[in-house]
């Protein structure tokens, strides 16, 4: 048996072999010091102890658009590279008073799901609130009839609630946003 | 002016953020371990349980008052309070941040506002976008603010503005909660005939600075409403990083005392590298309890081959350093590293001996790539095996809540 089939040493130069040769391996350039005793491998136990390890020395950065898209040509698009975009701020327009929370139940939006939500929003008629329920975190749509704030669920399983104050301990945040994954 | 925003027993209120049935009921904080008590709600203040208090003292309170217990949750109380700090920078040109729950704004830029009204909108909008409750204190001086501020914490608005004549308000200000008047200045002032903070204002300043020098004369001066104690905009380097915990039971073998070092030593030079730092010595030091037969305790320094920021070589010496300093047969209660000798990465001075450029620069790749996912997945995702495992040694932290908004799985759960 070989000592050596199956290893995958990559640092272990005497024991590469060259693919394309397999028979000839103690010629090969990489292998100098192979010892003499070792025999040609077969085909298929030489392709598992040729394994180098991939250098990461050199690096060539790319920006986007630059990687020519037909040689000899600069890309026409060279002129027009910007930032990538950036969902962050597409999505959050106050990072300190962004929160993401966790949906569960059924009366809103899928469980699951993930909203974001801004404090720095006024709560006003037809958004989309965090409320505080007896002492818990709901998601509820706000409406707003004379003077009177009722939360409301979008599933009409669930009766509407009417608020008795609306302040920052009945509305604990405005949704902004609801991140769906399918 | 100058205004000092400070957090309400701010690791409670950080608690109450998502979980509001948490309101008005009475909420306790616990130490590294679950130790002893390290914040109080208004309500457990109220009931005259002492900041500090062992838990096991209090154990009976807890349960005849129906307080709600929870371990230090720091990723909770850093991420609230970096945003609270957000807030309040839109609030003012310059701001310092004196600690997790409290800055000092300057309001010079305000003169014409009504300050009054501008800490409160200060205080309303924190609240709001953040979930904390400050008491603000406004004054002339840093010293002065901290008085307004002990004062806003027990007025119901939660504001105040020091009054141009304030002499009543030093009149009535103890020795001893003046900052900066430590215990045994407290202690022998009252020799002098000082025990009041107006009667401080009113001594005489030289001889104030041969007996006790210039930083209480400063204080004094302070206390006239000269302004002496900048605000420092920008933290001073650091000098060192410590990471020292007590385990969370005792650790008897080398094998779990080489594994918290290796933790420690990790943490330490994450912490080294995001501040853009390398280290030229580490000083390892293991202890046992004080409470129990006799105390054993030992440091050692081990100097580094090269000024470093690069975990494995930081780790071979502490751990080398560890095996020094173990003794078999000792019940070890706490360990820590700490690393000496800091300086910017790139006043580095190279070794003769340093691998080469090229080498360097690859274990540099795997550091921030190491660091990077640690951020991204959280921390100890990947780790150096000394750290080990299973950490048994690890502290105690059995009620701590939810990483509501630091960690992907622990977030805020809303019931639709």
């Amino acid at each position: 048996m070989e000592p050596n089939s199956g290893s995958f040493h990559a640092g272990q130069k005497g024991r590469r072999r060259n693919l394309s040769n397999p028979q000839g391996a103690t010629h090969s350039p990489t292998s100098p010091t192979l010892p003499r005793s070792l025999s040609p491998l077969p085909l298929a136990e030489a392709i598992v102890s040729c394994c180098y390890s991939a250098s990461t020395r050199t690096r060539y950065r790319l920006n986007l658009y630059q990687q020519p898209v037909t040689a000899g040509f600069p890309s026409p698009a060279e002129d027009f590279v910007e930032r990538k975009l950036d969902l962050n701020q597409y999505l959050i327009k106050r990072p300190a008073a962004t929160f993401f929370v966790r949906v569960t139940g059924d009366s809103m939006i899928g469980a699951g799901d993930l909203l974001l939500v801004d404090r720095s929003i006024e709560p006003s008629e037809g958004k989309v609130v965090i409320a505080v329920l007896n002492g818990e975190l709901t998601v509820k749509r706000l409406s707003q009839k004379g003077n009177r704030y009722y939360l409301k669920a979008e599933n009409s399983n669930y009766s509407d609630i009417e608020l008795e104050e609306l302040d920052d301990m009945s509305i604990w945040g405005v949704v902004t946003s609801v991140v769906h994954l399918l | 002016m100058l205004a000092l925003c400070d957090a309400n027993s701010y690791y409670c209120s950080a608690e109450r953020i998502f979980n509001p049935s948490l309101q008005n009921k009475p909420v306790i904080v616990l130490s590294n371990n679950d130790g002893c008590v390290v914040a109080r709600s208004g309500e457990v203040k109220n009931l005259g349980i002492p900041m500090g208090a062992p838990y096991f003292q209090i154990e009976h309170l807890v349960k005849k008052h129906n307080i709600e217990v929870f371990s230090s949750n720091y990723s909770l109380y850093g991420d609230v309070s970096t945003r609270v700090m957000e807030v309040l920078a839109e609030f003012t040109p310059e701001l310092e941040i004196y600690s997790i729950d409290e800055a000092f704004l300057s309001l010079d830029e305000f003169k014409n506002r009504d300050l009054y009204q501008y800490g409160q909108e200060i205080k309303t909008t924190v609240r709001k976008w953040t979930g904390i409750p400050l008491s603000i204190g406004i004054a002339p001086t840093k010293v002065l603010t901290k008085i307004a501020g002990d004062i806003a914490k027990k007025d119901a608005e939660g504001v105040f503005l020091l009054p141009e004549q304030y002499t009543d308000i030093l009149s009535n200000t103890a020795i001893a909660d003046v900052w900066g008047i430590g215990r045994s200045h407290s202690r022998s002032l009252p020799a002098h005939g000082i025990e009041t903070a107006l009667q401080l204002r009113d001594a005489n300043l030289n001889w104030a600075k041969q007996q006790y020098g210039v930083v209480m004369q400063r204080l004094i001066l302070e206390l006239r409403g000269q302004r002496c104690l900048s605000l420092e905009l920008c933290p001073s380097p650091k000098k060192t990083i410590t990471v020292s915990r007590s385990f969370g039971r005792k650790v008897t073998t080398l094998q779990e005392l080489r594994e918290a070092i290796a933790t420690y030593t990790s943490r330490a030079a994450e912490k080294l590298r995001l501040h853009g730092l390398t280290a030229d010595a580490i000083q390892v030091f293991v202890q046992t309890s004080h409470f129990e037969g006799s105390f054993y305790g030992d440091s050692v320094t081990q100097t580094l081959p090269h000024s470093s920021d690069l975990t494995p070589e930081i780790l071979h010496s502490a751990l080398m350093g560890c095996d020094r300093i173990y003794r078999p047969g000792e019940r070890y209660a706490k360990a820590g590293i700490i690393l000496l000798g800091l300086r910017p990465k790139t006043q580095r001075q190279l070794s003769l001996w340093e691998a080469s450029e090229a080498v360097d620069e690859r274990s540099h790749l795997l550091m921030q790539t190491i660091d990077s996912i640690n951020q991204q997945f959280g921390k100890g995702t990947i780790q150096f095996a000394a750290a080990g495992l299973k950490k048994g040694w690890g502290m105690r932290q059995e009620r701590r809540s939810p990483r509501y908004t630091t960690c992907w799985g622990e977030l805020p759960v809303v019931r639709a």
